[in-house]
């Protein structure tokens, strides 16, 4: 495939980059592979062992695995919906940063899935779902939408890789392997007319696929929860209500991709300010419909009062118990992002980057509210002299497991970005979209300085 | 006074339902059998343990011959297996649950059988309130198996098939009524419970990462024998029956059914949730002991925690 020499020099930029790991790369590596080993050391634990090594115990059966599984799946929105919807679209400022969102996507839907296996008493049936897997459970809908999921949100990212593959497949690199491996996966792209106007159809038709499967798996997912008589599950609005919560982080993770990357990478000129802008104008804008839902929620379940729900509503909202976390969870964690990205003054890379970190945490604690107080609260009495059986408490084998599937989230992320650039290298330059980008970063410049201008002149005048 | 009291109401309850117990003598082969079963308990046979020693264990807990896989799944035919609840004669003995531990081999902390202490206001006086399995008509937690594990037999029966769980736990969070247990480690083996073949009928022995719950005995209903917590109740609290037969025991006192909860004002707990139980109660009018009998046998710091959940208050 020939380049033309601007794209030619991106991908000379990134490859050198790709085969080569810098000593803080290095360092980072050796970091996350430790968590990892340390999380199979605590996986053979728990088999060898049984689940008593986990905080779970009768009344509290899932814990924070299954947070995890729930945060894990909803990060995985960023590429799913947020490229999504921005491939649909036509948005010009997308090239620099889908990449991104859908490696997230594909990460991020393979750890996921793995902590229901750890939730799982025996793994070493989990071949009786094809055995005797009944259509009626909706963890057979789980399973069969995760898996579309993946399959769909692979096949995005494949499809949006290959003109970078067929790049790459001409470059000149040392290892045989390399090579090999580009030529294999670029399947003789040429970037003729005819290749490139049915690339372009399959990946409109499968962007338009992604968005409502990614819908799908978070609905059957809040389904599972919704579906069961128990306080604090038993709401119709669950399903759009994670799935708001799901784009919110999935957003609030990309944008803090894109500030490691851009760091790491150099790409301060692929990723600019106004990429984090506009990201963050999206996400303040989710924060606002997280907010409307979660407060929906709970007002009507407050204002209702029925005995069961009151009991999940004041352990959120006892000091004691719930209150600082759900305080973190449901408000500071929205108000604060959507504070400081309201205010034009306030939007700097970095700070749209600290309320996105914020923004995910809160969204990793509210799934564990979500979880825990309301199977700590069962329909009949808790009458167990067992204070394990009463009161939640992870314990470290589980934590080091969740330690383990972040590490393992960075560990690919990695891995993934030394074999194909983390931007879409051909894209990017050919793209008329990158000229619309730097026609929209021109005007800026121009308003800004005419604005300035303007501001001096006035001042002139009143001297 | 307070135990004159009671034993009026004793009195009066009995001369109100021996005269139906008695017309209804002979009805059923199943009750006859049923009467006779305490004494079986104690007979002792020598099986070989898997260690190649001779042991003792007691008849009752071997069944003659265990049923196929696939009529365990189906159920006995002809029947529809009902369990009635009379709290008015609960003092918390707690016989229910201990038998019930011994006969499917469980560890002293997993129960199958719970007995709560319930207020339903701070006016009302507490009462002992035993809970098996419901049994639904219309479980949540078989809804919801994604393997089939869980499964409701055509005489209205509820079993788990740990050889088929995968341990998911789902059956868990949708029963509503807290009738779970999981087996979160490996339970220590006893030779009773190895020399058996696993059958769902008998829950015996438990499988590690699997769930277990209270099963209605159908082991020892294919004996026409009645389940463990009926014959270990000291006061007669707990009846089983057989719905098309119209005939429920405890095993020194048998009645119909439709009379019984007729009677005396038969209800489902929390019957707005949908599950159509199979176990009914019979409220806690006319006492026979003063609920704080059922304090006796606990420990101070047992009480002090019984008395602190009841009615929670904000
Ligand atoms: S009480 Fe619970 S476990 Fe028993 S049948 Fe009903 S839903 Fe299932
Ligand atoms: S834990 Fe076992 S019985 Fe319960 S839903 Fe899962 S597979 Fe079925």
């Amino acid at each position: 495939m020939k380049l033309d020499p601007k794209s030619a020099r991106s991908l000379e930029f990134f490859t050198a980059q790709m085969v080569r790991i810098s000593r803080p790369g290095m360092i980072g590596l050796a970091v996350m592979l430790l968590v990892v080993f340390g999380g199979i050391y605590a996986l053979a634990v728990q088999v060898i062992d049984g689940h008593i090594v986990t905080g779970m115990r009768d009344n509290v059966v899932w814990g924070i695995y299954i947070a995890n599984f729930i945060f894990f799946i909803g990060i995985s929105y960023a590429g799913a919906l947020i490229s999504g919807i921005l491939h649909l679209l036509r948005v010009p400022w997308r090239a620099p940063i889908i990449r991104i969102a859908e490696m997230i996507t594909v990460i991020s839907t393979m750890i996921g899935p793995s902590y229901i296996l750890l939730c799982m008493g025996r793994l070493d049936r989990l071949h009786h779902l094809a055995l005797y897997g009944r259509i009626q459970s909706p963890i057979l809908w789980d399973v069969l939408a995760i898996s579309t999921y993946l399959t769909g949100s692979i096949i995005f990212l494949y499809l949006a890789s290959i003109r970078d593959l067929a790049a790459l497949r001409t470059y000149p690199f040392k290892s045989k392997w390399r090579i090999w491996l580009y030529k294999f996966l670029s399947v003789d792209f040429n970037g003729n007319a005819a290749q490139n106007q049915y690339l372009d159809r399959a990946l409109t038709i499968m962007s338009a696929i992604i968005i409502p499967l990614a819908i799908l798996v978070h609905s059957v997912l809040a389904w599972i929860f919704g579906m069961t008589l128990r306080p604090g599950w038993h709401s119709t609005i669950f399903a759009p209500y994670f799935v708001i919560a799901a784009v919110f982080s999935g957003t609030g993770v990309l944008i803090i991709a894109m500030w490691v990357f851009r760091k790491v990478y150099h790409l301060e000129s692929y990723i600019t300010k106004i990429h984090f802008n506009y990201l963050g104008i999206i996400l303040m804008i989710l924060g606002a419909l997280y907010a409307y839902f979660t407060f929906s929620e709970y007002l009507t379940s407050w204002y209702g009062s029925e005995t069961w729900e009151m009991e999940v509503l004041y352990k959120l909202f006892d000091t004691n118990e719930y209150w600082w976390w759900f305080f973190f969870a449901a408000i500071l964690g929205v108000v604060l992002p959507i504070a400081v990205i309201l205010f034009p003054r306030f939007r700097t890379i970095n700070s749209i980057t600290a309320v996105s970190v914020i923004a995910v945490l809160a969204l990793w604690v509210k799934r564990y509210l979500i979880i825990i107080p309301t199977l700590e609260t069962p329909l009949l009495p808790l009458q167990d002299m067992r204070p394990e059986y009463i009161h939640y408490k992870v314990t470290p084998v589980e934590w080091m497991l969740t330690f383990a599937g972040i590490a393992m989230f960075c560990l690919l992320f990695f891995l993934f970005s030394k074999f194909l650039p983390i931007v879409n290298v051909v894209k990017v330059t050919e793209d008329r979209s990158y000229g619309a980008l730097r026609q929209i970063v021109a005007d800026r410049i121009i308003k800004r300085e005419v604005k300035a201008f303007k501001l001096k002149e006035r001042q002139k005048f009143a001297h | 006074m307070e135990e004159q009291k009671n034993d009026q109401s004793r009195r009066a309850f009995f001369s109100k339902t021996v005269p139906a117990a008695i017309g209804m003598l002979g009805v059923s082969g199943l009750l006859a059998e049923a009467c006779k079963a305490p004494e079986e308990e104690e007979e002792k046979v020598s099986l070989l343990a898997p260690d190649g020693k001779l042991v003792q264990v007691s008849k009752s807990s071997i069944s003659p011959q265990p049923v196929s896989p696939q009529e365990a799944r189906e159920g006995i035919p002809g029947k529809k297996f009902v369990m009635v609840i009379d709290l008015a004669r609960c003092k918390n003995a707690r016989q229910c649950v201990a038998q019930c531990q011994k006969m499917h081999n469980q560890p002293a902390e997993d129960e199958w059988i719970k007995v709560f202490l319930m207020q339903d206001s701070e006016d009302t006086a507490p009462y002992w309130f035993p809970k098996p399995c419901f049994h639904c008509n219309q479980p949540p937690c078989v809804k919801v198996c994604p393997v089939g594990a869980t499964y409701k037999r055509t005489d209205g029966i509820v079993l788990v098939d740990t050889d088929r769980c995968i341990g998911c736990k789902f059956c868990m969070t949708a029963c509503p009524y807290s009738s779970r247990v999981f087996q979160w480690k490996e339970a220590p083996k006893s030779a009773e419970s190895c020399s058996q073949p696993y059958s769902p009928e008998t829950s015996v022995p438990s499988r590690v990462g699997t769930v277990g719950k209270c099963d209605f005995c159908p082991d020892m209903a294919r004996q026409g024998k009645l389940p463990g917590c009926v014959t270990g109740c000291p006061n007669g609290v707990i009846f089983f029956g057989d719905k098309n037969e119209d005939i429920v025991s405890n095993g020194s006192e048998s009645f119909r059914f439709s009379e019984l909860v007729h009677d005396r004002a038969g209800y489902h707990f929390m019957a707005e949730l949908g599950t159509e139980p199979n176990v009914y109660y019979l409220p806690p009018v006319d006492r026979l002991f003063d609920y704080e009998k059922g304090f006796n046998d606990l420990s101070d710091e047992q009480v002090e925690f019984y008395k602190n959940s009841v009615v929670k208050k904000h």
